[in-house]
């Protein structure tokens, strides 16, 4: 460490310690960037080292590949869509018709984000699931032969436990834009006599907007690539991409099957990720 | 106040609760009351045993509770140390090349967890990189996967630092590592804590990478709740996903303590 210091000591002067990223630049160059370069090289190359377009078209044509992709797509735009509507409404509600304690719920949503995606699916077994509560008190009350109650073990079991779990990273954003509200406004337009829903629609949504785009450019991401939900869920027809490459590399050793679909994933992710960057960096969010 | 009307109010808390209570609410209680279980056959459990939990603990659901805290900390500590250091590194870069790099910094997060798993497998199971079977390679893909969290929290940290104190401290002669080991760290220090303590929480409920890479003997909480929950035993599953989640808690609220009487806010 001395050594490096006397050594960058002279450097300072001129150009002030621009070597120092060096170091965590290289190893994030070695464990994140050389790993994804190799997932893409074993996509398109053979092991002789020659593209091979028709492995990757037969990937792409298959019908494991077109489902997978269908599912990702209407589970990751359902559930951001569903973390829209229920993050508005709850942070309407915490922010500008509050109750004794609403502090203390809004952080309470916010640990969520630290708690492990998996947890609700798991409790939705035993809300949900064939045997479950909602299942067991209907069939009793109702005296049915048979659970009625059959969502969770589809894609909708999927989308409701994504919009638990990832409302709060929408609630986070609205939460500080709405705190930025100004209450005055709001007071004289109550005054003046504007029905609640004018005012929502005509003050406070142009102010979320930019918290909304960021927000829920955000899920879309994270619902793309999640995995334990789903994993858990453990559904035979629903099957997303990360899902699969974890079938194809693991449970079917077929590598480089798993490694098309992944830059295929790497891919669409990094897509959302700019449209986020991007949502964020322009809204100033 | 948005509503006026008393009643308008009331609806609006009911609604509150309802959405509140299902989404959020319920999943918690379910798993708390699950993993307290008996034998659950009707809408309520028969009876209530802390039987789960005793199993857990004498069985091999402590290594995974070990290999998980163990884990955890390690990465944390290296994505620190790592995430600091690059966010240092990147003030005194030009701007474009800042902006360009803090970027790459940030595309961990971005990539599927499952695939980072993946590429790791493929890069590092031939040698003279050999990593794949060890305990090594799920260290690397925690400190892959949060890296970017910590870089995130302490550049967030930087950018609301003051300059004056660096400032001052230069301009009374202290050298650049005493500046930054006597003023710069000490102020950044509150940042430091949460993001180590959201790394280290992030951590323990990693499984997409994980389930990748993972070698037989480093079972960590969220693999063995899932090989528990997947032959069917759910109420151990329940019971150890209890203990992860107070784990969890624990950590993150102990960092928050730790934090403010650092700060004395």
């Amino acid at each position: 460490m001395s050594d490096a210091v006397a050594i960058g000591a002279p450097a300072i002067r001129r150009e002030p310690g621009k070597f120092w990223i060096v170091p965590p630049a290289a190893l994030l160059a070695l464990l994140f960037f050389y790993p994804l370069a190799l997932i893409a090289r074993e996509a398109f190359l053979d092991d002789s080292g020659v593209a091979n377009p028709a492995e990757i078209i037969s990937v792409l044509h298959s019908r494991f590949f077109l489902n997978a992709l269908i599912n990702t797509v209407t589970i990751s735009v359902s559930a951001t869509a569903g973390c829209l509507i229920v993050g508005l409404v709850l942070a309407l509600i915490l922010a500008f018709v509050p109750f004794p304690g609403s502090g203390f719920i809004a952080r309470l949503i916010d640990t969520f984000i630290a708690l492990p995606t998996f947890l609700v699916t798991l409790a939705f077994t035993f809300l949900y699931g064939s045997a479950g509560m909602l299942n067991a008190s209907l069939m009793e009350t109702f005296s049915l032969p048979l659970p009625p109650v059959d969502f969770l073990y589809s894609t909708w079991g999927v989308v409701l436990a994504e919009v638990t779990v990832y409302t709060p990273f929408i609630l986070r954003p609205l939460l500080a834009a709405f705190s930025l509200v100004d209450r005055g406004q709001i007071e004289a337009a109550s005054v003046l006599g504007a029905r609640p829903f004018r005012i929502v629609r005509q003050v406070i949504l142009p102010a979320a907007i930019p918290a909304l785009i960021a927000g829920g450019s955000l899920c879309l991401l994270l619902t793309v690539n999640e995995f334990g939900i789903v994993l858990f869920i453990g559904a035979k027809g629903v099957i997303t991409l990360p899902l699969l490459i974890y079938g194809k590399a693991i449970q079917e050793s077929a590598y480089q099957v798993a490694c098309i679909i992944a830059v295929v994933n790497i891919a669409l992710s990094l897509g959302l990720f700019g449209l986020y960057r991007f949502a964020a960096g322009r809204l100033g969010v | 106040m948005l509503v006026w009307s008393r009643p308008g109010r009331i609806v609006l808390w009911l609604l509150f609760a309802l959405i509140f209570g299902v989404l959020f609410l319920a999943p918690l209680a379910v798993i708390l009351l699950s993993s307290l279980a008996d034998q659950w056959n009707g809408v309520l459990p028969n009876g209530l045993t802390t039987e789960h939990y005793t199993d857990v603990v004498q069985g091999q659901a402590w290594n995974a509770v070990k290999a998980s805290l163990v884990t955890g900390f390690l990465a944390s500590a290296l994505a620190l140390v790592s995430g600091t250091w690059a966010a240092l590194a990147l003030r005194v870069q030009g701007a474009t090349l800042s902006t360009v790099l803090g970027l790459l910094f940030f595309i961990p997060s971005a990539v599927p967890s499952v695939s980072v798993g993946l590429g790791l497998l493929v890069a590092f199971s031939h040698p003279p990189l050999l990593l794949n079977g060890t305990i090594a390679i799920v260290m690397i893909a925690h400190f892959v996967l949060i890296s970017a969290f910590t870089f995130g929290n302490v550049s967030a940290g930087l950018a609301r630092l003051s300059p004056d104190f660096e400032q001052v401290a230069s301009s009374l002669g202290a050298r650049p590592a005493y500046r930054l080991w006597h003023v710069t760290l000490p102020l950044l220090a509150p940042y430091l804590v949460a993001a180590f303590g959201l790394s280290f929480a992030l951590s323990m409920g990693e499984l997409g990478a994980t389930v990748m890479v993972y070698p037989p003997g480093w079972v960590t909480l969220p693999v063995s709740i899932f090989s528990l929950t997947d032959r069917g035993d759910i109420f151990a599953g329940a019971a150890l996903t209890m203990i992860l989640v107070a784990a969890t808690l624990v950590l993150l609220l102990g960092l928050e303590r730790v934090t403010k009487r650092a700060t004395g806010a």
